[in-house]
């Protein structure tokens, strides 16, 4: 996977695969401290300290046991390439975070890829989730819940082609806006 | 630049379906599956889907419920796509590049006749 994006998204299924109603996705470009932050927090069921241990380590989990991606070893070895980290805070029944930091100007790193088509996928695939997209870049931010556009459209599906249209706008105007600081005045 | 909707603008869009919705007497859901397990999502299942959902806002199909799941179990034939039309047996296909999914949403879903040539499994 060559994409932040992508990861992402394989990260936001095991949130829905420990049955979270609520996932929150937060990425954050700190251009003055050269970092980039992703952040998936769910209130899913959580896991023990050793299933933890377990799901960042691809030589302890084996194939047939694992609930969770073996796309969390992939992730954590892309972060660490890029003098980052990624870190899992969870608690049984309470849910799991996460994090995932990048330097962000590393050559090595990932771009952030498609999200709208990663946001897309979640929100439309799995409409019974309560998601929340947050994208900070330095100090803008842009930030989505599904929750309103869910309440306004009142039992009309997401999947209705003119309310997918509306989402898919949505995301990528706010998307467009919050980047926009990272084009150099002087390049105007 | 498109300027953003507001949830205004959603609230009619909402009438407009509902206004749809009761035109057509609906016999029942079209049912669309992907697959979006990490082997998926390495195969290309996001781009698959994104294929299935721009076909249903650029035709207007409507009566559509598109989901994602995870592990399909079925890794060496990702991406993966299943349909399930009313009253029919669930159909399973497999390495459903964006192209495919397209041809299965005209002939399949859209058109009610079954691919078979990407079909899988029985």
């Amino acid at each position: 996977m060559r994409e932040l994006a992508l990861h992402i998204l394989d990260i936001a299924e095991n949130s829905i695969a420990a049955e979270a109603t609520r996932i929150r996705i937060a990425i954050e470009e700190d251009l003055q401290k050269d970092l980039l932050k992703i952040d998936i927090e769910d209130n899913g069921k959580g896991m023990d300290p050793e299933t933890v241990a377990k799901v960042t380590d691809p030589f302890v989990t084996s194939r047939t046991t694992r609930k969770v991606g073996l796309g969390i070893p992939f992730f954590k070895a892309a972060a660490e390439a890029c003098e980052g980290s990624l870190t899992i805070h969870s608690q049984s029944g309470k849910g799991t975070t996460v994090r995932v930091i990048f330097r962000h100007s590393h050559i090595d790193r990932m771009p952030l890829g498609d999200l709208v088509g990663t946001l897309m996928t979640l929100i439309i695939g799995t409409p019974e989730i309560n998601w929340i997209f947050e994208h900070r870049v330095n100090d803008r931010e842009f930030l989505f819940d599904d929750d309103p556009i869910k309440k306004t459209l009142d039992g009309v599906p997401l999947s209705e082609p003119a309310v997918m249209q509306y989402i898919r706008e949505t995301l990528q105007a706010g998307m467009a806006d919050v980047r926009q600081t990272t084009t150099p005045v002087s390049e105007k | 630049m498109s300027t953003v909707k507001s949830l205004d603008d959603l609230k009619k869009i909402r009438e407009e379906a509902l206004k749809k919705q009761q035109l057509k007497e609906t016999s029942g859901k079209k049912e669309v599956i992907v697959g979006m397990g990490t082997v998926g999502i390495a195969a290309g299942a996001r781009e698959t889907l994104k294929a299935i959902l721009e076909t249903i806002e650029k035709d207007n199909l409507s009566d559509i419920v598109v989901r994602q799941t995870g592990n399909i179990g079925l890794d060496s034939f990702e991406p993966i796509v299943q349909v399930v039309l009313p009253g029919e047996e669930k159909v399973t296909y497999g390495r459903v590049t964006p192209e495919i999914a397209r041809q299965i949403m005209a002939e399949h879903v859209v058109g009610g006749k079954i691919v078979e040539a990407y079909k899988i499994e029985g």
